[in-house]
């Protein structure tokens, strides 16, 4: 398979619970040329990334935040494309996490074509980067790289984490590779809000 | 020839694992993502998955066990297995975990004792096949072929 050298300088960060999981998404992505980092969490996630959480006491109750360690870092990590994956196809779910900001949706298990598609948010991501007024000016090659804590990270696979608790769910058990509705739209006229979202259920 | 006795047998046996349900097309996706570069990959996933359905069926076995059965926790563990087995292809395994999830739903201890006897087994089942399948490419690589994975 031929190669441009761009494809060698995509990092994706891929975050599954099931050691299983985290091999063939690893085994995919690597066969596809993507440099890969594999974490258990999405803590683990954001501490890859740079964030530190904080535990505050506020009056009497404990809330636990996360911040970037600068504000350049915050805008740097929110230019970061998300795909959610998830074994279960609740559309309802699916579509709050791209009304959040993912960029799509891939039901588990996980397959090449579907590893195929991240290239284009990949490309979009590098020449979103720099300042609005210097887009046009610019072309993707040419675009200057973030450095987050050394690396970069160019697309965040986040994995919806194990089911903790939910009392009864349906289970739409058809085995759809994208299994969202027609009225769902990929274009991306929705403002992102952040750029990673970690999906807990 | 011995190597292409090996590799019809395996063949034969591949596709009847197929046939018969054992298997589904995510395994021929596990396949394809084995190569020169990665030639222990089927048998890495694999052997990740007999561990972890081990640990997984123990920990039902127990968690069925309990005075007050969590069935938060048990449904927990069968979405995991669910999911791993689902992964590697363990198209029976899988299918067992969804019909155990949905006597979880019911909180029904007696038939999810039933379901979890049922995983047991197509677990066990797949787990030979895959052994002797795994064992047949061993050979025909032993024999100097070509891995026919």
């Amino acid at each position: 398979m031929g190669l441009a050298a761009a494809d060698s300088q995509f990092h994706v960060l891929a975050v599954d619970d099931s050691l299983i999981d985290r091999k063939l998404i690893e085994r995919l992505l690597k066969t596809s040329s993507y440099q890969v980092t594999t974490v258990d969490s999405g803590s683990k996630a954001l501490e890859f990334l740079g964030w530190h959480e904080e535990d505050e006491r506020n009056n009497s109750s404990e809330e636990t935040s996360v911040s970037p360690k600068t504000h350049q870092e915050s805008s740097s990590l929110r230019n970061i494309p998300v795909v959610i994956m998830s074994s279960e196809n609740v559309p309802s779910r699916i579509t709050r996490c791209l009304e959040e900001g993912a960029e799509e949706f891939f039901l588990k298990p996980v397959r090449l074509s579907d590893v195929n598609k991240l290239k284009p948010h990949m490309m979009r991501t590098k020449c979103c980067n720099k300042d609005d007024d210097d887009i046009q000016n610019q072309k993707p090659e040419n675009l200057e790289k973030q450095e987050i804590n050394g690396e970069e990270i160019q697309s965040v696979l986040q994995l919806q984490q194990q089911q903790q608790q939910q009392p009864s769910q349906t289970n739409n058990n058809t085995n759809k590779r994208k299994s969202m509705d027609e009225g769902l739209s990929p274009d991306r006229t929705r403002p992102r809000y952040n750029g990673l979202t970690v999906m807990s259920n | 020839m011995e190597v292409d006795q090996l590799q019809r047998t395996f063949h034969h046996y591949h596709a009847s694992l197929f046939n018969e349900g054992f298997l589904d097309e995510q395994f021929v996706q596990l396949q394809q993502l084995q190569d020169e570069s990665n030639p222990g990959f089927v048998v890495e996933v694999v052997s990740l998955f007999f561990e972890d359905s081990e640990r997984l069926l123990n920990d039902l076995s127990k968690a069925l066990d309990q005075e007050n059965v969590d069935f938060r926790k048990i449904d927990a563990h069968v979405h995991q297995l669910k999911g791993s087995s689902s992964s590697i292809g363990a198209q029976r395994v899988r299918d067992a975990c969804i019909a155990f999830r949905n006597f979880c739903d019911e909180r029904n201890i007696e038939a999810c004792l039933k379901c979890l006897q049922q995983v047991r087994q197509e677990y066990l089942l797949v787990k030979t096949k895959l052994e002797a399948l795994l064992r047949l490419e061993q050979q025909i690589v032993a024999a100097g072929g070509a891995s026919p994975m």
